[in-house]
Formats: structure tokens, C-alpha cells, sequence
């Protein structure tokens, strides 16, 4: 077995607090490059948070978030981006009156100068938006809406892209796409984390999986293994172990 | 449709659109009273668009909506849900007022001076939201606010619930817990009409309907559906 990969993203005993509510309780996690990582958990347990903190949207409260080795904790979203750190949202919020290319152009000039960009014709091919791609964005269906997110994400060239809920919404035959897709970013050696709630999906395209509860991990390892534990049935999966 | 089940719901030709784009092309569905209908379709196939022009959030360029027997096609949206249509989105729900404040908001339809005994059932259902009842819904999870929205759709009892992609956002165990209530609910007279991808739902419908490029491709019972391979394939995968 080769040894593992150093990680590219580090987050140790991090903290998010809203008055007195603990969204993140000491979260530790890591995902190398190359890696697709699932964060998972009940609908409130903090998935989104540890996204928003990561992406600089929250400055922590507590504990570290590293980038190879440099602190990135409280760094503002848009300088991330130039470090490599994009994202996506549960829901997008493109320029409304800008159209899909005119969005897709925004994010190419801003995105890491020393990376080649992708080109227009590659991302709207790629992801599906070329027939839309002179309509304004508040044209665009929930489905093409993620897209243009992705899209928009991927043109600022991240090594580190953290996807909220890209999948929901979508049916099996877009799902076997767009995993398809995601798999294929990580073998370019892009390091991923997919918030996500469809299993299936998840233990796809998924290495590893960290459950979260209440702010916390509650396991690490592979789905297929999280399944079988006590306590992710009985706070996320739900069955005969459920309260 | 057997001649003594008069439909709850009746929308018959369908079309409509945004600007010079027209999405629904001539597009026939029923609901009868207290059944659950499914409504299927890929991204992009007038889903939502439907499931907006029955509610009254854009206005059917043709066709006939007809609610109880009476005909809404050209009603305002607050109107249809004074009769007992409701539309559950999380889109709905007002991120500044607290989640009792939402649910209150709601219920306004059932013009009741206090629909306190509402609420409280409503809690029972989802136990999350009275943990939170004084928090804004903006302090609520994606998913929670999801909830928030059906609870909120709840609130005004309707006869008919609405609903796009509940699932969508939810963790399995909210799933589960989802599809839990909507039965109680439907054991008590609701009938629900839902956008869905989650096979889950099967267990619920008693009918389904399959929009592709705007038009109906397929309606029929779930054991007509699931007995067709092509169709079980594309819209819910293998088994």
C-alpha cells in the first residue's frame, strides 16, 4: 500500500459559535490531494458551517484550519480563492442579470493567475451550459443554476473545492454525471469535499467519510463501515437502532 | 378515472412559460381527494414550473385548473390557497421572522384569531422547530428550514399539499421522518401532490406522472410504473 498522501487541507479542534450555539465543537479532519472526502450528517450537525469556515466566509472561533502547512483560519473568501480555496452553495447565487458566460468570465479573470485557466468553451461544453449560455442567469432551471456554480467555482482553478449539495435535486441519470465529473477533478489531483445527504452517491465517489453530530465527528472511514455503526444509524440513517 | 371520484384537482391543457420560453405544452393531471400523485420528470422537464402554475406563482397561458370543482385558472395565489391548496418551498420561508412567527404566518389562511392549537400539533410532527420556535429562520440549517417550510405549508390545513422536491437537502433519517408524516397526513384525508427524485416516496404514491420536455409521457399507478423497466431506470436507477 502506497503511503498516504500528505494533506493539503488540515482542520484541528475548530470552533463556530452563534451566541451561545455551538455549530462546531472541535471538528479535526483532513483531506489530501487527489481526494474526495464526504462530510455528512444530520440536517444541522454543521456540515455547511465547516464549509463557510473553511471557505472564509466565518472567521473560527477556535482551533486551526491550515492550507499546506500556512493559517488560513479568518482569511477572507475572495483572497482564498487566489490561494485555491473555492466552493460551491446549496443555493447559488450568480449575478441574476449577467448571462451564463458573462458569470463564467467573471470567475476566469478573477481565479489564481500562475494556474493555465480552463477555457469558456470547455466549461460550458463540459458542464453542460452551452445551449444557455447567452441567457441571463436568473433564466436557468435549480439543475443548471449548481452547474454555473460549479463552473463558476472551477474557473478561479482551486485546489481545494468544497461542494454543498451539489447532487440534490438530481435524478439517477444526472447523478451518474455528475459523480462522473467529480471523479474526474479529483484525478487531475484536486482535492474535494462533498457535502451531501443521497448514500449512494456518497459512497460512489467517496474515499472517506467523516459524520458529524451536534458540531462534532462522530466516525471516520469508509461509508460502507459508518453504515454499520450504532450510533450514525441512530442520529443520521435512521432504521431499527433509531429513537 | 372511475366516474363516481371526483377530482380534488383537475388541470387540463396546460401551457405556459417564461418570456418568449414556453416550458408546459398542454399538460392534463388530477388529483383525487386524499391521494398522494407523484410527479416525475428530469431537470429541466417543467417540474417546477407545473407544480407553480397550479398554485398560481405564474399564470397557465391555456388550459383549466379546477380546485374542488371550482375553477381557480385565473385566481390569485392567496384565493387558491384560501380553498385548500398550499405549496410547500423553502423559498417560502421568511428569514427574519422567528420559525413560530413562520408558522403563524402560515395559518393565517385558516382565519383563526389564534392558531395556537395549530402550532402545537404542527410541533408534535417536527419537534426540531419547537426546540427553535423563538430562534429566526435564518438561525435554521438547510435542511431544517426545509421543514420549517412544510410545517408552514401545514399550517393553514390544507386539502391539497403541493410540494417540490421535499427531500432534496434532507438527511436519510429526516427522509424517513418525512415520508413518515406525509402518511399520517394522508391517513387523515390530505391529498399530496410532490415533485420527487427519492424512490423513497413510491411507498407514499399512489399515482405517478412523468413530464418529459414539458409534455406528460406517462401517467399510472406505481405498479404500472415500476412494472415499466424503462421508465423505473431513468427516474429512480436500479434497485
Amino acid at each position: 500500500m502506497s503511503p498516504e498522501p500528505k494533506p493539503i487541507l488540515n482542520v484541528a479542534k475548530l470552533v463556530k459559535r452563534f451566541g451561545g450555539f455551538y455549530a462546531l465543537d472541535g471538528l479535526s479532519f483532513h483531506v489530501a490531494s487527489g481526494e474526495i472526502l464526504g462530510l455528512v450528517g444530520p440536517n444541522g450537525s454543521g456540515k455547511t458551517t465547516a464549509i463557510n469556515v473553511i471557505s472564509g466566509l466565518y472567521a473560527p472561533d477556535g482551533g486551526e484550519v491550515t492550507l499546506d502547512d500556512a493559517s488560513i483560519g479568518g482569511v477572507a473568501s475572495h483572497r482564498l480563492v487566489h490561494r485555491g480555496v473555492n466552493r460551491t452553495f446549496q443555493i447559488p447565487k450568480p449575478f441574476l442579470s449577467l448571462t451564463v458566460r458573462e458569470n463564467i468570465q467573471v470567475a476566469l479573470t478573477y481565479g489564481r493567475a500562475e494556474v493555465t485557466p480552463p477555457t469558456m468553451g470547455e466549461l460550458l461544453e463540459e458542464y453542460r451550459l452551452a445551449e444557455v449560455a447567452n441567457r441571463p442567469a436568473a433564466d436557468l432551471n435549480s439543475a443548471q443554476q449548481k452547474m454555473l456554480d460549479l463552473t463558476r467555482a472551477l474557473a478561479t482553478r482551486p485546489r481545494l473545492l468544497l461542494l454543498d449539495e451539489l447532487a440534490a435535486g438530481l435524478n439517477p441519470a444526472e447523478l451518474d454525471w455528475i459523480a462522473g465529473r467529480i471523479q474526474a477533478l479529483a484525478a487531475t489531483g484536486m482535492a474535494i469535499i462533498v457535502v451531501e445527504h443521497l448514500m449512494g452517491f456518497i459512497e460512489h465517489i467517496t474515499d472517506r467519510v467523516i459524520v458529524l453530530n451536534a458540531g462534532k465527528e462522530i466516525f471516520e472511514g469508509k461509508l460502507a463501515a459508518a453504515v454499520k455503526e450504532p450510533q450514525v444509524i441512530e442520529v443520521f440513517l435512521g432504521g431499527e437502532h433509531a429513537a | 378515472m372511475p366516474p363516481d371520484t371526483i377530482a380534488l384537482l383537475d388541470a387540463k391543457g396546460i401551457d405556459a412559460g417564461y418570456g418568449t420560453m414556453q416550458v408546459l405544452w398542454g399538460v392534463d393531471l388530477d388529483v383525487r381527494p386524499g391521494e398522494t400523485v407523484l410527479l416525475l420528470g428530469a431537470n429541466g422537464a417543467g417540474k417546477t414550473t407545473f407544480l407553480k402554475s397550479l398554485v398560481g406563482l405564474i399564470e397557465a397561458r391555456h388550459g383549466s385548473i379546477k380546485l374542488g370543482g371550482d375553477d381557480v385558472t385565473r385566481m390569485r395565489s392567496s384565493d387558491r390557497m384560501r380553498l385548500g391548496m398550499t405549496y410547500m418551498s423553502e423559498l417560502a420561508v421568511f428569514p427574519d421572522l422567528s420559525i413560530e412567527e413562520n408558522i403563524r404566518v402560515g395559518a393565517q389562511a385558516l382565519g383563526h384569531a389564534d392558531p395556537g392549537a395549530r402550532v402545537e400539533e404542527l410541533y408534535r410532527l417536527f419537534p426540531v422547530l419547537r426546540d427553535k420556535r423563538r430562534n429566526p429562520a435564518s438561525s435554521l440549517s438547510g435542511g431544517q428550514r426545509k421543514m420549517l417550510g412544510i410545517a408552514k405549508a401545514l399550517a393553514a390545513e390544507p386539502r391539497l399539499l403541493v410540494m417540490d422536491e421535499p427531500s432534496a437537502g434532507l438527511s436519510p433519517l429526516f427522509v424517513k421522518e418525512v415520508i413518515r408524516i406525509l402518511s399520517e397526513l394522508r391517513g387523515r384525508g390530505l391529498a399530496l401532490l410532490i415533485a420527487e427524485q427519492n424512490i423513497g416516496f413510491l411507498e407514499v404514491a399512489t399515482r405517478v406522472f412523468v413530464l418529459e420536455g414539458g409534455r406528460i409521457r406517462f401517467s399510472g399507478t406505481v405498479a404500472e410504473m415500476s412494472g415499466n423497466e424503462a421508465l423505473h431506470r431513468a427516474y429512480f436507477g436500479l434497485k
